[in-house]
């Protein structure tokens, strides 16, 4: 009987520490950006002046861009929950898409300041030299988040169980939205220290 | 709660079949284990072999401050161009004192203090079959294998190891032409120290999640033995810590490699002008320090942890102030984020902000003294067994309060503006961390060698190992303090070029041949640890008597730890010497109901029913008695 129970505890698949590893990697990278955020703000505050010029609109329409994936993203984890794999995977289609739009458009953000603004990433004012780590260092994340984006992908395409796919679609979503917010973040805190 | 994935695991797929290990082969069972206690065993093996090296270099440049004006041709010999005429090369010192403390800091007491035994005792100890994630604990040590390797890869670059210090403050560390040891070497040890952060924090992540989810039937937080309340806030801190210090380095390496300006202002090197303007070195203090400071209690706390079993276990008492002890391990978590600012108090900071950092340094001193005294009063009338273990954890108590004194001393900013980067902080730091989470280490391979390897140590050379160490350490870090106080720098190469340190020659030899004393006592040691992997006596299930859960697994190592069911745990682990039982300790396991003669009301706080049954219970036994009577 014991055997039996030892057998059944094995077989038994329970998600729930691997879910609770995303939590806590997630304040691992939040850590990091606050890190870099601090350093922003000892740097200006031994400065005396901030990023001085205006940020390009591009950071704007990147920040549109993510927050309709977010949405995208959440009609995918809606419609995997209710079975609805087709639609799952349309929106799916439709989160990378953006992710890859986001992408562009911050890298075309770099080329505005760069060769635009002339506010290049080694500068005397350390300050502008942080928006370009910021954006690389959160793109790097979006990255991983479009990694996750197609194994949730792929596994729409496979006869993958439903609890998997679901588990999967969790991880990738809760990545997701954070990298948004973490976005979002960095983008009002460089709004905020314009001057 | 008792249940977990281990799907990863090739048994499964053939969980019928009694012969755990037949699927494996040399390569999954050695060298890519996923398995908890083999892993446990990598970092432990490799940890010590980081220590050995480390501990060399120290003897090297011990050698260099007590003969400054003497050559030794056996040095050219033996490090060739770092050594010439057999003399320490000058950068080369530099780049010793560097590697042996990052070395020490990050790769023995760090991943081989926490790496071992958290990899080892969390599943042990809350009756889990493995890790969250066996596969990123594989990782993990992997990683931290490769980190070593690059580390000591830079021995072989032609310029040298990295030479600006652990703490490789800017601008030494960003301009790879200021001295030899800016070079390739100091990229190595970037390299090597971002792969190291990746390893802790898998680590990290794993250790939380599977102490939050994964304990057996009725192990609640606070059934959990001490060690794993020292191991799960050491996992907090270096996980919110750790990334900090990747920000600081990646800033850093955007300065070295790509010309930015974070850490370097005007500066000019070997009489050329460098193209920097308007950045701060003390912004990477800022972050160095705050993953820094965490980081030395991510260092002290799991030997603290390791040191609370070990006294109550061979003290035979409960451990004294069991919920004091976790109150101020937190207390300690929480407080090592607001205290960075004492490792620049002279950086030209705000007199201001010194005095609140130095009120909050003080304050840690309130749990560090709490966890102090409930040591010495766990061991206050106790029935005690010197084991070499416990030797070695009473040890830890002396170097944390003789380490811990100088510390309120150095967290004054009046005091420390003269005692900054002498003696008396090397003095300090190696007594309160470096000889303390050391002996809390070597009290945890004694303790649990028997868990680990299947047999155990030899006794009588743990004692002649003890002893040679403890005395040799306060020889050497002792001595320290004077020369602190008399001013003597740290981490100059020769102190018969100055003439008012001179007078510390005689000193100065003198720690170096305690110093060669205690580095040789290692080898009672070394020989143990390996001798007794292979010929040690054969260890018994539970051989020292203990309450823990890790005892009641077999002395042979199988997957998923337990054969059967995972033990449910009834009561908490400090269980000994309780009056009215038969043994002096009850394990875990034991439920209330088989206990009746020893059971207290205390026992069933939180339990009404119970603890009416317990009184029926005792006034049944006493109107018995009274009868008999």
């Amino acid at each position: 009987m014991m055997m039996a129970r030892f057998e059944q505890d094995k077989n038994k698949l329970d998600l729930t520490p691997k879910r609770f590893n995303m939590w806590i990697f997630l304040f691992t990278s939040f850590m990091f950006f606050a890190a870099l955020t601090s350093g922003f703000i000892v740097y200006i505050g031994g400065k005396g002046h901030a990023l001085k010029m205006n940020l390009p609109v591009a950071f704007m329409y990147s920040t549109g861009i993510i927050i309709v994936s977010s949405l995208t993203m959440f009609l995918a984890s809606n419609a995997a929950k209710k079975l609805q794999f087709a639609k799952q995977r349309t929106f799916l289609w439709a989160t990378f898409i953006l992710g890859l739009g986001f992408l562009g458009m911050q890298v075309y953000a770099w080329y505005v300041l760069a060769f635009e603004m002339k506010a290049y990433f080694i500068n005397p004012n350390a300050s502008i030299s942080f928006v370009y780590v910021f954006s690389l260092m959160h793109l790097l994340h979006i990255l991983a988040g479009l990694v996750l984006l197609i194994v949730s992908l792929v596994s729409t395409y496979r006869k993958t169980p439903q609890v998997i796919n679901l588990f999967r679609m969790e991880m990738t979503s809760i990545f997701w939205h954070f990298v948004d917010i973490i976005w979002i973040y960095l983008y009002v805190f460089l709004l905020l220290n314009q001057n | 709660m008792s249940t977990l994935t281990v799907q990863d695991h090739a048994v499964v797929q053939h969980g019928h079949d009694h012969e755990h290990h037949h699927t494996e082969n040399f390569w999954t069972k050695y060298i890519f284990s996923q398995d908890h206690k083999m892993i446990a065993r990598q970092f432990l093996i490799t940890g010590i072999i980081m220590a050995v090296i480390a501990m060399m270099l120290s003897i090297l440049f011990r050698i260099q401050l007590a003969y400054p004006e003497k050559a030794f041709p056996l040095l050219e010999t033996l490090l060739g161009r770092f050594a010439p005429g057999g003399r320490l090369d000058t950068n080369f010192y530099l780049s010793l004192v560097t590697i042996h403390g990052t070395i020490m800091v990050f790769f023995v007491l760090t991943a081989g203090l926490s790496g071992t035994f958290s990899n080892l005792l969390i599943p042990y100890q809350l009756g889990a079959r493995d890790m969250a994630s066996p596969f990123m604990n594989m990782l993990s040590y992997w990683l931290f294998f490769i980190a070593s390797v690059i580390m000591m890869a830079s021995f072989f670059t032609e310029k040298g190891p990295a030479g600006p210090g652990w703490t490789i403050y800017p601008p030494l560390s960003a301009l790879p032409k200021a001295m030899p040891g800016s070079g390739l070497g100091m990229t190595y040890w970037l390299i090597s120290m971002v792969l190291f952060v990746a390893s802790q924090l898998m680590g990290g992540i794993n250790y939380i999640s599977t102490i939050l989810n994964m304990r057996t039937k009725g192990m609640d937080l606070w059934k959990m033995p001490l060690t794993i309340w020292a191991f799960f806030l050491t996992a907090i801190l270096g996980v919110l810590a750790f990334p900090v210090l990747v920000a600081g380095v990646v800033l850093l390496i955007f300065d070295r490699s790509f010309g930015t300006s974070f850490y370097l202002s005007e500066i000019v090197v070997q009489g050329q002008q460098m193209p920097f303007e308007g950045g701060s070195p003390i912004l990477f203090q800022h972050l160095f320090w705050f993953l820094g400071h965490p980081e030395v209690y991510i260092v002290i706390m799991p030997a603290l942890g390791i040191s609370s079993e070990v006294i109550a276990t061979n003290s035979r008492k409960p451990i004294f102030g069991y919920h004091a002890m976790v109150y101020s391990l937190i207390g300690i978590t929480v407080l090592s984020f607001i205290v960075w600012g004492h490792h620049m108090f002279v950086t030209g900071m705000n007199p201001f902000l010194g005095g609140v950092f130095m009120i909050t340094t003080l304050i840690i001193a309130v749990p560090s003294a709490v966890k102090t005294f409930n040591y010495l009063a766990t061991l206050w009338r106790g029935n005690i067994r010197f084991t070499p273990a416990m030797l070695f954890a009473i040890g830890l108590v002396s170097f944390f309060i003789s380490g811990g004194l100088t510390g309120i001393f150095l967290g004054n900013a009046a005091l420390d503006i003269n005692l900054h980067d002498t003696y008396f902080v090397v003095a300090h730091f190696h007594l309160v961390m470096g000889s303390a989470a050391i002996f809390g280490m070597l009290a945890g391979v004694y303790h649990w060698f028997p868990k680990m390897f299947g047999r155990m140590m030899d006794e009588k050379l743990g004692y002649l190992h003890f002893w040679l160490t403890f005395i040799g350490a306060y020889l050497v870090f002792f001595p320290m303090h004077f020369m602190g106080l008399g001013g003597v720098p740290r981490r100059y190469y020769s102190f018969t070029e100055i003439e008012s340190f001179k007078e510390w020659l005689t000193l100065n030899t003198f720690i170096t041949w305690a110093a060669i004393m205690s580095a040789l006592a290692q080898v009672a040691f070394l020989f143990n640890f390996f001798y007794s992997i292979f010929f040690g006596k054969k260890a018994t299930q539970n051989p020292w008597n203990s309450t823990t859960l890790e005892w009641t697994t077999p002395v042979e190592h199988i997957h998923g730890n337990w054969p059967g069911e995972i033990p449910t745990v009834y009561r908490w682990p400090y269980d000994y010497s309780k009056p009215g039982h038969d043994e002096d300790f009850i394990p875990q396991t034991v439920p209330f109901s088989q206990t009746l003669s020893s059971n207290l009301p205390h026992d069933f706080e939180d339990n009404p029913v119970n603890l009416e049954s317990h009184k029926d219970w005792v006034n049944i036994q006493r109107s018995n008695e009274e009868e008999v009577k």
